[in-house]
């Protein structure tokens, strides 16, 4: 099978999943005790024929399967109702925020990538140098640190006491400015720090494995040059095992942005989220949650494909 | 002029339960197109020998001492980009197990290629004109189809067919094939040697056949050497190794050969097992196992004489039968006396093909 059918058929097999992730999103978040009507008026004194009259406003009367697929019929053309905190379309609000998110999340992905691979390479071919020692202590420390003391602290050290990156957000001129891309960098670092240690970890035993193996003594014995050796020959064996964890870390880059955007005052939609959470914000809530699972499957996607790419077996 | 000499090299692996002598002041030689086999026990430092050679010992090894003359060039002293020029240029290796030799993630025809661009400086359509050839030399069907196939879609003979491709690949002068049919059965086996000798005729290569296999040896070699713990305890042509052996251990390892149609009564394995590498026993390595050990036997080391004069052996003369025995210098009391019966298994085992000796040791 070419790499073409098996990405043609990974994509298709997707869809059902997709859909699955829909139900999942929605049938949670209806089932959590306590609808918007409840908590809108939670603290006014208002007659039942009001609060059916709501009820009927946003389609909570109806049967839980027909509001599904009301709501799956927005979804699919990117209309998730309005929020019901301030009554502006969800979309709209996701998309002000999306941007901030994304870029904090490509940076934290980009770090960990950058960091954890070349690192995990060095460690492995220098087993036991001073590298591979600092790398062990930075993986260590790098799984036990929790995001919001390793978030605070950066802030303290880089932004309070040194005065090296600005203590908060610039407040205009959108996600795509430089000055954003700066104040950026903290948070992305707080997120990725975890990522980067176990990825690095990951890295350097995937290539120990490799490195010990007969292809490897016979690209040598080839007379290639050792770095192309490393290189070509071991780098694209050890990738194979790295490419699923480092996709199952979109999923931890996410989660953790919502800790992370706290710590920062961060405009994404981690906080958007945090707050419809306690608003009670069903629209927004769902639409976010339905946003963070479809993420994680595509990330799992590309990882598959990335995968077969890597290793011939899969795809045949 | 030999063209390799290896002279009293000695490889150490510095583990952590001491250090591992793998080979003991070895030497000998290999002449241009010779077939030279390597014949002794697992452990013996057979493939340690042939990653020497190329300069592959990793750590914990080293190459401690000696010398390794490849056409007059001492290859201990090149530089790392000095023996990469040779290294799959002018000496290449075959592995014994093909299938993890062949790097999974890229297809079999850029694994030649690679080496082929880089040694002879083709480009990438020249590479791969070359590389289609030699998959048809080496027996491939329909090669140019082939070439782009990943290792796993090919068989194992096909495997090592492959890898027999990629040695071959920029004329070397000296192959060295660790045990390069193990991995395979018995017909593939057949075929992939019969391919290695009319490699080895028509590209006038030299090969360096390691195997534990003595009636391959009696097929294939020209002259063999018997290794134990690192060093050779008999040197000489197949004839004289076959049907007049002159060390304890050659002798053993004869009368160990297992023939197709042999009553198993008769398969006797030599008692005990190879000395660990780390602590050697005193005097001659072999004592322990010896059948015609004496107390001097234990003091004093034999070297590696001619079995006809009792003089120092002479690594650059073909023709000389060397064995590393005290009998063979007058200080052992009694004699090796044991005695070699040859039966010429030839119509008894139509699919081996090959005579064999049996050596007995009665005593
Ligand atoms: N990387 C290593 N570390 C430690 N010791 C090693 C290493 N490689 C080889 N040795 C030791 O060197 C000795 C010779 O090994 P070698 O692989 O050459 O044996 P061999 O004759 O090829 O055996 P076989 O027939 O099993 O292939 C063995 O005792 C082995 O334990
Ligand atoms: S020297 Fe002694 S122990 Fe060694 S092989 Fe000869 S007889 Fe046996
Ligand atoms: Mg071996």
């Amino acid at each position: 099978m070419s790499l073409q059918r098996y990405v043609l058929k990974r994509v298709l097999v997707t869809i059902p999943i997709l859909i699955g992730a829909t139900m999942l999103t929605f049938g949670l978040v209806a089932l959590t005790p306590g609808d918007p009507v409840d908590y809108i008026i939670a603290f006014q004194d208002v007659s039942p024929e009001v609060e059916q009259q709501l009820r009927e406003q946003y389609g909570l009367d109806k049967p839980l399967f027909m509001q599904y697929l009301d709501w799956l019929a927005g979804v699919v053309q990117f209309d998730f109702g309005d929020s019901i905190s301030n009554q502006r379309p969800v979309t709209e609000l996701i998309m002000e925020r999306l941007p901030y998110t994304l870029l904090m999340g490509s940076m934290a992905f980009m770090v960990t990538l950058i960091t954890a691979i070349p690192t995990g390479i060095i460690a492995a071919y220098y087993r036991g140098s001073v590298i591979d020692q600092a790398s062990r202590v930075f993986s260590v420390v790098g799984i036990a640190i929790p995001n919001f003391f390793l978030g605070i602290l950066l802030l303290l050290i880089f932004a309070s006491q040194l005065n090296i990156f600005p203590f908060l957000a610039p407040s205009s001129g959108g996600a795509l400015t430089p000055e954003m891309a700066v104040y950026t960098l903290l948070p992305a670092i707080t997120i990725g720090t975890g990522a980067t240690a176990l990825l690095m970890r990951l890295m350097r035993s995937s290539m120990i494995e490799e490195l010990d193996k007969d292809y490897v003594t016979m690209a040598r014995a080839k007379g290639l040059p050792e770095r192309t050796v490393v290189n070509k020959h071991v780098l694209r064996n050890s990738l194979i095992s790295v490419v699923t964890v480092a996709a199952i870390q979109v999923a931890f880059i996410i989660s953790g942005s919502v800790v992370v955007e706290i710590v920062f005052s961060y405009p994404g939609i981690g906080r958007l989220l945090v707050n419809s959470v306690g608003a009670r914000d069903f629209p927004v809530i769902q639409a976010l949650v339905l946003l963070i699972g479809v993420a994680v499957i595509l990330a799992n996607l590309l990882a598959d494909i990335l995968y077969a790419y890597l290793d011939p077996r899969i795809r045949y | 002029m030999a063209m390799l000499e290896v002279e009293d090299l000695n490889v150490r692996f510095y583990t952590e339960d001491g250090v591992v002598k793998a080979t003991n002041d070895l030497s000998y030689q290999i002449e241009a197109g010779e077939r030279f086999g390597i014949v002794g026990e697992s452990g013996a430092g057979k493939s340690v020998t042939s990653l020497s050679l190329l300069r592959l010992i990793d750590s914990p090894g080293v190459i401690e001492s000696g010398e390794i003359r490849f056409k007059g060039q001492n290859l201990l002293e090149l530089s790392d980009e000095e023996m990469r020029q040779i290294r799959g240029n002018e000496i290449s290796m075959i592995f014994q197990d093909a299938e993890t030799a062949l790097n999974p993630a890229y297809t079999v025809g850029e694994q030649i290629a690679e080496a082929v661009r880089y040694h002879l400086d083709m480009d990438e359509e020249e590479a791969r004109e070359r590389s289609i050839e030699l998959l048809e030399d080496v027996g491939i069907p329909d090669a140019a189809e082939r070439y782009s196939d990943y290792p796993h879609q090919f068989s194992g003979g096909m495997q090592q067919r492959a890898v027999i491709a990629m040695a071959l690949s920029c004329d070397p002068d000296l192959i060295l094939a660790d045990e390069p049919t193990t991995a395979l059965d018995v017909t593939i086996e057949a075929q992939i040697l019969t391919l290695l000798e009319e490699i080895a005729e028509k590209f006038d290569t030299a090969i360096q056949f390691i195997t534990h296999d003595l009636g391959v040896v009696a097929e294939f070699c020209d002259r063999v050497m018997v290794m134990y713990a690192g060093h050779p305890v008999e040197i000489g042509t197949v004839e004289e190794i076959y049907y007049d052996p002159q060390h304890p251990y050659t002798v053993g390892l004869m009368s160990s050969i297992p023939r197709i149609g042999d009553d198993s009564e008769r398969l006797q394995t030599i008692p005990g097992r190879m000395p660990d590498l780390i602590e050697m026993p005193p005097g001659c390595n072999f004592h322990p196992r010896c059948p015609y050990a004496e107390e001097i036997c234990t003091q004093l080391s034999p070297e590696l004489v001619d079995v006809e004069t009792g003089q120092e052996a002479a690594p650059d003369d073909r023709n000389q039968h060397a064995a590393a025995c005290l009998a063979h210098t007058g200080e052992l009391a009694g004699s090796l006396d044991y005695e070699v019966t040859v039966r010429d298994e030839l119509e008894a085992t139509a699919t081996d093909g090959s005579g064999t000796t049996e050596g007995e040791i009665d005593e």
